[in-house]
């Protein structure tokens, strides 16, 4: 293991670190929150300087391998969440560290969920570094470097891969510092668009800017108690649709970027994500309908609600926890499925359920024909045997996680529901759950350790498992 | 600069290293998935599975907005079909390997037609660099500069050497000859001497000179070994026909040892005035059986490196006075064959690479000098280049000592209008001169690079 690498990397990130936190900075000279943006401005600084001073010395050895790589990238995100957590610590709005912590974990992993019963009286200076972190969690933290730093060599690469989302992660153009550029550049654009589609659709620019934030990074940090339910019906709407585009695999938009918007058809993830989404809203519709005045609105209640939560975001316009339990079930498979592969939302990805229900097409035409030969495709590909390994794998890893974590959570005596449902909302990245931590309840009620469990769960998801095991794998520390 | 590269073997990958450690965005390609990961894993490259005679599959790698394609897959044919449908889907410029003599002699014909803008032939270079070594065997390696006639030799300084403990800016003086020597490896370690660098006992030294007064320098050390009348080649690739086509026409008594029946059939007819054995080259009674014992060269040209070290080893020690020269392709045996008794090490691998980032280089820069030549020295530690000054910089026309150079570069020679001239302190570059440097930096275009 080389540790002055790491040490390197890690100095680098708090170095960034500090350059976000001087944004909540600016908002408080705005809205005059002089005491919360001071307080801010003393941790960015001391941040940067920590950073500047553990990146001061260039690592004598460059190797830098695969574990290497996961281990980085999981240390990095422990690190973001623990300096990240600081300042709601020392101004006052979350005074218990667990909790704090809990939140920066719940943002940067763009899951969304909360301990704070009463949102609306947080400060606009917390509140803009609150939704931050779901933006800057969204993309990565170690993307977003690597866009901007002449981290060169061969070390990107495998950052790179610990970091994004999906089975298989692929570069769009040769060097990965372009890569990184073209994917903040996507993301950056689609959130200016969304900004300005929420202030026509009457947002003031503070809560366009903040919920867009929330928004782009399927995170699902509201400054309101009813969280979009507060907003008017057409910044609802476009709330649906930029979910959707950001559950989207973002290279699919350099493909149409790059004049190529016949192979962003191609792509079979996207088209059944679509499909899901649509088949998943449908069913909803027609069991809620009765409850609501008018088809369309029962119409727009299930489609937001499918959509925020299987891109796992986390907005709710309704409470979700007292539709009929045949709903209630869908939304919690959405859960577990997620996204696309390289987007911003968690979940296992439908590419892998792709790959899982494939496998399991294809086992069933081996037992018909013992000696055919079958090569299993995606978007045209053939899936090479080590991805489709890594699927088995991960959902192997997924359910183990599962188990274990709700076996801890539920020693706080919750019934089953809230117990079982908060866990596979943390590891889905989601938010809400059903029962106590439905949309309209909060996660404060858990002990100490069941937060640092679920903490650890949404960290995992984010970074889809691997970088987390490998940190915690004995073998990794091991010399030689 | 945008380049896809076709085919990641030894020779693929050691081209996207070195490109992709002077800048350029590359792509590469190859059917075997796992050397494309590997080779993606290890640097900043995009890396695409697939024929590279595919236009599906060079589209991926966005053929038409690229400025070269690098073929240099196993096959000389595929090689060939890549940069021709490379050309018609728009790419600028491309580059294919050859090493069949079946095409290679009709190569100029169709080159125009096939659009291609360079081929390279690594076991005709790589022949061609043994030619040399053979015709001066004193030597360990020798390149050449300004058609011919400067070249730059390496020689390792012997027990008892007159140079041992001698200060480089002594040495014209105590030899009376009028030499540069422009680069020293010791160790793992390469340097550009200065005036003031002491030679020991086991340094390799790079010397400049021309052809007569290298013969003069090489007298002075008592290291003037006439050129070699027979040599014992073990191995009948390619690289040894095109060399024992070379030798044969010299006059050299040439023996080839190859184990294939097949290969020494035609070997045989290629090569009528040539001796064919038919037999394993790690066989010692063989061997002795031919003369390895008597043989003024040994060459081990076979395909397998380690075959090629132990039988130079061997060869070594039953002839102490043979001149050996060894192929050994992979870069990765170079820090542990360095001190072992195998004489000139020959890497085609590298000779490729070396004219492709020639090409690569003088294709970046096409406005102020040109670059004639490039040698990777030392196992690309450190690199030789010969320009031709077509500009007025802040070179010409100067005193070279009020010339501000980068640290461990060196100006070596000095051709003006045919008189060749050993640098000094008040030498003065002027248009239209060759130039060869000599640096441990890389990635050098132009000749200005070599100003601070």
């Amino acid at each position: 293991m080389n540790l002055s690498i790491i040490r390197y990397i890690l100095g680098r990130v708090l170095q960034f670190l500090g350059g976000f936190l001087i944004l909540p900075v600016i908002v408080s000279l705005i809205y005059k929150e002089y005491n919360t943006g001071l307080i801010f401005l003393a941790i960015a600084v001391a941040s940067f300087i920590l950073g500047s001073v553990s990146s001061f010395f260039k690592p004598k050895n460059n190797a830098f391998y695969a574990r290497e790589g996961f281990v980085t990238v999981s240390l990095s995100w422990i690190l973001l969440s623990l300096v990240g957590a600081v300042p709601f610590v020392l101004t006052g709005e979350i005074p218990h560290i667990t909790d704090a912590v809990f939140e920066t974990v719940s943002g940067f992993t763009t899951t969304g969920a909360s301990i704070l019963s009463d949102v609306e009286s947080m400060s606009q200076t917390a509140m803009f570094w609150r939704c931050f972190t779901n933006w800057i969690g969204g993309m990565g933290v170690l993307v977003f470097i690597m866009a901007i730093l002449p981290l060169s060599g061969s070390y990107n690469m495998h950052l790179m891969r610990a970091e994004s989302t999906g089975p298989s992660v692929g570069k769009l153009v040769p060097r990965v510092k372009n890569t990184a550029k073209i994917l903040y550049g996507i993301y950056l654009g689609l959130t200016l668009v969304l900004i300005v589609s929420y202030m026509c659709a009457g947002m003031k620019l503070y809560d366009a800017l903040i919920i867009s934030f929330s928004t782009m990074g399927t995170g699902g940090f509201a400054n309101l108690n009813a969280s979009l339910g507060g907003y008017s019906h057409g910044a609802q709407v476009v709330s649906i649709i930029f979910m959707i585009l950001c559950g989207i695999n973002f290279n699919a938009y350099f493909l149409i970027i790059s004049r190529k918007p016949g192979e962003f058809f191609k792509i079979e993830e996207v088209r059944w994500y679509l499909i899901i989404l649509f088949l998943a809203a449908a069913a909803i519709t027609v069991q809620i309908r009765g409850s609501y005045a008018s088809l369309y609105s029962a119409a727009h209640d299930a489609t937001f609600q499918v959509v925020s939560i299987m891109t796992t975001t986390g907005f709710s316009v309704t409470d979700f926890d007292t539709w009929p339990m045949f709903s209630k079930t869908i939304l919690l498979m959405l859960m577990v499925i997620g996204g696309c592969a390289g987007s911003t939302s968690g979940g296992i990805k439908v590419s892998r359920l792709l790959i899982l229900f494939r496998t399991l097409g294809k086992e069933a035409s081996h037992l018909t024909h013992p000696r055919s030969v079958k090569k299993m495709r995606l978007n045209g590909q053939t899936v090479v045997e080590e991805t489709s390994k890594s699927v088995y794998s991960f959902l192997i890893a997924y359910v183990v996680v599962l188990m274990v974590s709700v076996l801890i959570v539920s020693a706080d005596g919750f019934d089953f529901t809230t117990s079982f449902t908060s866990v596979l909302s943390m590891l889905g990245n989601v938010g809400p759950g059903l029962s106590v931590v439905g949309p309209a309840g909060n996660y404060s009620g858990f002990s100490d350790l069941s937060k640092i469990t679920l903490l650890l769960d949404m960290l995992a998801g984010r970074l889809e498992i691997f970088p987390m095991m490998v940190l915690f794998y004995f073998g990794t520390w091991k010399r030689g | 600069m945008q380049i896809i590269i076709v085919g990641c073997g030894n020779v693929g990958s050691s081209i996207a290293r070195q490109l992709s450690k002077e800048g350029h965005n590359l792509t590469i390609v190859d059917v075997n998935e796992r050397a494309v990961r590997e080779l993606s894993d290890a640097i900043d490259v995009l890396g695409i599975v697939g024929s590279g005679s595919q236009l599906a599959v060079l589209k991926q790698a966005d053929v038409a907005d690229a400025d070269l394609l690098i073929a240099v897959t196993d096959s000389d044919e595929r090689n060939l079909v890549c940069c021709l449908i490379a050309k018609k889907a728009g790419t600028k410029n491309t580059i294919a390997r050859v090493r069949d003599p079946e095409f290679f002699d009709e190569i100029e014909l169709i080159k125009n037609d096939l659009g291609l803008s360079l081929y390279v032939n690594p076991e005709l270079n790589a022949a061609e660099e043994i030619a040399r070594l053979l015709k001066f065997p004193t030597a360990m390696e020798i390149d050449s500069f300004a058609n011919g006639r400067v070249d730059l030799m390496k020689f390792e300084v012997g027990e008892g050497s007159p140079l041992c403990g001698l200060k480089l800016k002594d040495i014209p003086a105590r030899l009376q000859c009028d030499i540069l020597i422009c680069v020293v490896e010791r160790g793992n370690e390469t340097f550009i001497p200065t005036g003031d660098f002491t030679l020991n006992k086991g340094d390799k030294i790079g010397v400049v000179a021309s052809g007569r007064k290298s013969a003069k320098f090489l007298k002075a050390l008592d290291l003037n070994k006439g050129r070699v009348r027979s040599c014992l080649i073990v191995g009948g690739g390619e690289l040894t026909y095109y060399l024992a086509d070379m030798l044969v026409a010299t006059g050299v008594e040439v023996k080839i040892v190859e184990k294939s029946k097949k290969r020494c059939d035609e070997l045989a007819e290629l090569l009528p005035e040539a001796i064919i054995i038919y037999g394993d080259g790690a066989d010692k009674s063989l061997l002795l059986e031919e003369g390895i014992d008597r043989t003024e060269a040994f060459l081990a040209l076979t395909n397998y490196d380690e075959e090629n070290v132990m039988m130079s080893i061997y060869a070594g020690k039953v002839n102490p006075k043979a001149k050996l020269i060894t192929k050994v392709h992979r870069s990765a045996y170079d820090d542990i064959i360095y001190d072992m008794n195998v004489g000139s090490i020959i890497n085609p691998k590298l000779i490729t690479s070396e004219s492709v980032v020639k090409y690569v280089r003088a294709m970046v820069n096409s406005t102020s000098s040109n670059m004639e030549a490039l040698y990777q020295l030392n196992a690309g530690k450190a690199e030789a280049m010969e320009f031709t000054v077509k500009s007025a910089s802040g070179l010409v026309d100067v005193p070279l000592m009020n010339v501000k150079l980068k640290p461990n570069v060196l100006v070596a020679c000095i051709i003006h209008h045919g008189q060749i001239e050993t640098p000094k302190g008040s030498s003065v570059i002027r248009m239209g001169d060759r130039v060869i440097v000599v640096t441990t930096e890389t990635g050098f275009e132009d000749i200005s690079d070599i100003l601070r």
